[in-house]
């Protein structure tokens, strides 16, 4: 009876092996836990930051309708408020539609030839491609031959940054629909371009809708490729053809100035943005987890 | 568009032609198919020639100091605006060395969030903490280096860096790492926020591989008897592995590219130094600093060539991670 005892399982706490296996799945699990601690972590932390730091600044109405000031001057940002708005308006409306066409040939036009299998490929590796290059690259092609900085060039950096996100998505969301839907549109004598456009870009509706937004929320707090492009301006300007004043540049500016006034107006903007893009990024989930 | 036309012998068929008003689907050009097929070809080769034209643009851009430092450009430590004489190697070094920080820190800790979404989190936490790890890649590049300027880097300065001096900066030849004066900012605090800024995205890529392993494979495993742990780390990595190296190059290619949160960070400075603690530089912020300041064709030329490499090898890491994630899918496709 005893003998049976001991070797009675091997789940057996006195199972030295069993023991040591427990003791391992525990800690490791345990420090995986501590992992995602760890993460969520910066995340209070960073938006407390914002809060703490830009509360204040956004509750303030000057924020809104002055201008930018110089050091030691009261002021608010709204010149950069509207110039970020104008030029990603403006970027949208130039990467959208170049986004969802060529989305399109991949999704719909693509199944033959290696056309449509590279350019996914390349796609996807400008998708993370540093955003800095697309500044450069814009400063070359464009601001270096019309000779100045303009507002024009910040919306066309923009549009880049946005081209890769809406030609993933639309490629993505219209490989979802359905063939048989496809099938059935053209048993009716329905021509392609036409299944196309009131078809397939309905069943794929919110997918693309998401991936704009998604897009928009990108370029709302790029920098980087603004800094060479539509550079900055201290004045109110709506003329895209001159340099214009932008949140991020301004932020950049005024958090690197050793003036205290330009850092409150930084965590204010700061603060301004991260809301937008927070936002923007909650209604685009939203939207599509409504659509599955 | 055959479909479109009747049989004019069919005399029947003529009367109702006559009778009736033309066909609804007429009205549709025949050209409108080829038309509208070019058309989003066009846009598709726009996209496709885009990556190219980049690196044209930027290599003619760099042309000038391409001729003048050849690939001397490479190895040379001199930053000398002054003097017209340039060196890539401090930026490199910088951008190098704040990125394997960054997956030094961010691999471990995304795999552990990875796993934790995966194999423990009660159903109902999946999307919340999902969601909130994603919204970590949500917020702008910019916010990152303002809090790592004003909030982290005070933190940093007076708390860990005086520990991590006094403790590691003691140990001999690997202390030169941390040795120097506590300043917060420097290649070390980049390195660290860096580190916060790729875990979303190695995050997404591993919990999406770990979900396409087969339950089956999972529950014969724990029907042996094998923990949590055990399956993981000998069913679902092995089965991933190739997925894991491409959401880990992804990472890179995003840690290496990563522009205003390591300007504000790393203290611009175009000197080579062996401790981490010492501010330094990368490529990208180099040109976020000086690319509007510069004078000269030499100096533009040589902070586009800057600008190349970085591209170079961005392009290159994370054509790899798509080739590794490819592979994958194609072998899921295979193994089912």
């Amino acid at each position: 009876m005893s003998a049976v005892l001991k070797t009675q399982s091997a789940i057996h706490p006195g199972n030295r092996l069993y023991r040591s296996r427990k003791q391992v799945n525990f800690f490791l699990l345990a420090v995986s836990s501590l992992a995602l601690a760890f993460g969520l972590f910066w995340l209070v932390w960073i938006l407390g930051t914002l809060l703490y730091e830009g509360g204040s600044a956004l509750a303030r109405a000057t924020l809104y309708y002055q201008m930018t000031p110089p050091p030691g001057a009261d002021g608010g940002l709204a010149n950069a408020i509207v110039g970020s708005l104008l030029m990603v308006t403006a970027g949208t409306l130039l990467g959208t539609p170049i986004g969802i066409l060529a989305g399109t040939y991949l999704a719909e036009y693509g199944r033959r030839g290696w056309l449509a299998g590279a350019t996914r490929f390349l796609n996807d590796v400008l998708l993370s491609a540093p955003s800095i290059v697309m500044g450069l690259f814009v400063y070359s092609v464009y601001v270096a031959k019309v000779g100045h900085f303009s507002a024009w060039a910040g919306a066309i950096a923009l549009a880049l940054l946005v081209i890769p996100v809406v030609v993933r998505t639309t490629d993505d969301m219209l490989k979802l629909v359905p063939n048989t839907l496809r099938e059935a549109t053209m048993a009716l004598g329905c021509p392609a371009w036409k299944m196309i456009l009131s078809v397939t870009y309905r069943a794929a509706r919110t997918g693309i809708l998401t991936g704009i937004l998604l897009a928009v929320a990108r370029i709302s707090g790029e920098t980087a490729p603004l800094l060479f492009t539509a550079l900055n301006n201290q004045f109110w300007s709506t003329n895209l053809n001159a340099p214009m004043a932008n949140l991020p540049v301004v932020i950049f500016q005024f958090a690197m100035s050793p003036y205290e006034d330009w850092h409150r107006l930084a965590w204010g903007g700061a603060a301004l943005i991260t809301l937008a893009v927070l936002v923007l990024n909650i209604i685009a989930r939203a939207l599509f987890r409504k659509s599955d | 568009m055959s479909t479109a036309t009747l049989n004019p012998s069919d005399a029947a068929g003529a009367a109702a032609r006559r009778d009736s008003p033309p066909p609804r689907r007429l009205r549709s050009a025949p050209w409108a198919d080829a038309a509208f097929e070019w058309l989003t070809r066009i846009f598709a080769v726009l996209v496709f020639s885009l990556l190219l034209a980049i690196l044209a643009s930027l290599f003619v851009g760099s042309q000038l100091s391409i001729e003048k430092f050849g690939l001397s450009f490479l190895w040379t430590a001199d930053w000398d605006p002054v003097k017209d004489n340039f060196g890539a190697l401090v930026p490199i070094y910088g951008t190098l060395v704040t990125s394997a920080i960054a997956m030094l820190i961010g691999v471990p800790v995304s795999f552990g969030i990875a796993i934790f979404l995966t194999e423990l989190s009660p159903a109902w936490l999946k999307r919340p903490l999902g969601t909130a790890i994603e919204l970590l890649a949500a917020i702008p590049s910019i916010i990152y280096g303002m809090w790592g300027l004003f909030v982290f880097a005070p933190l940093f300065q007076s708390h860990l860096q005086p520990a991590m001096i006094n403790s590691l900066g003691t140990v001999p030849f690997f202390g030169a790492l941390f040795a120097g004066p506590p300043i917060g900012i420097g290649m070390l605090a980049a390195g660290l926020i860096l580190s916060i800024m790729v875990i979303p995205f190695i995050t997404a890529v591993m919990r999406d591989v770990f979900e396409i392993v087969p339950p089956m494979l999972k529950e014969s495993a724990y029907g042996l008897g094998a923990t949590t742990w055990e399956v993981v780390w000998r069913v679902v990595l092995p089965y991933t592995k190739v997925g894991v190296i491409g959401g880990i190059m992804l990472g890179l290619g995003r840690a290496l590219g990563e522009t205003m949160a390591v300007t504000f960070v790393i203290g611009n400075a175009h000197r080579l130094a062996v401790s981490l603690n010492a501010p330094g530089n990368s490529i990208a912020s180099a040109l976020a600093n000086e690319f509007t300041e510069a004078v000269g064709d030499l100096y533009f030329s040589a902070l586009i060539e800057l600008g190349l490499i970085l591209f170079l090898i961005t392009t290159v890491v994370l054509a790899l991670s798509k080739l590794l994630l490819m592979r994958l899918a194609r072998a899921e496709g295979t193994r089912t």
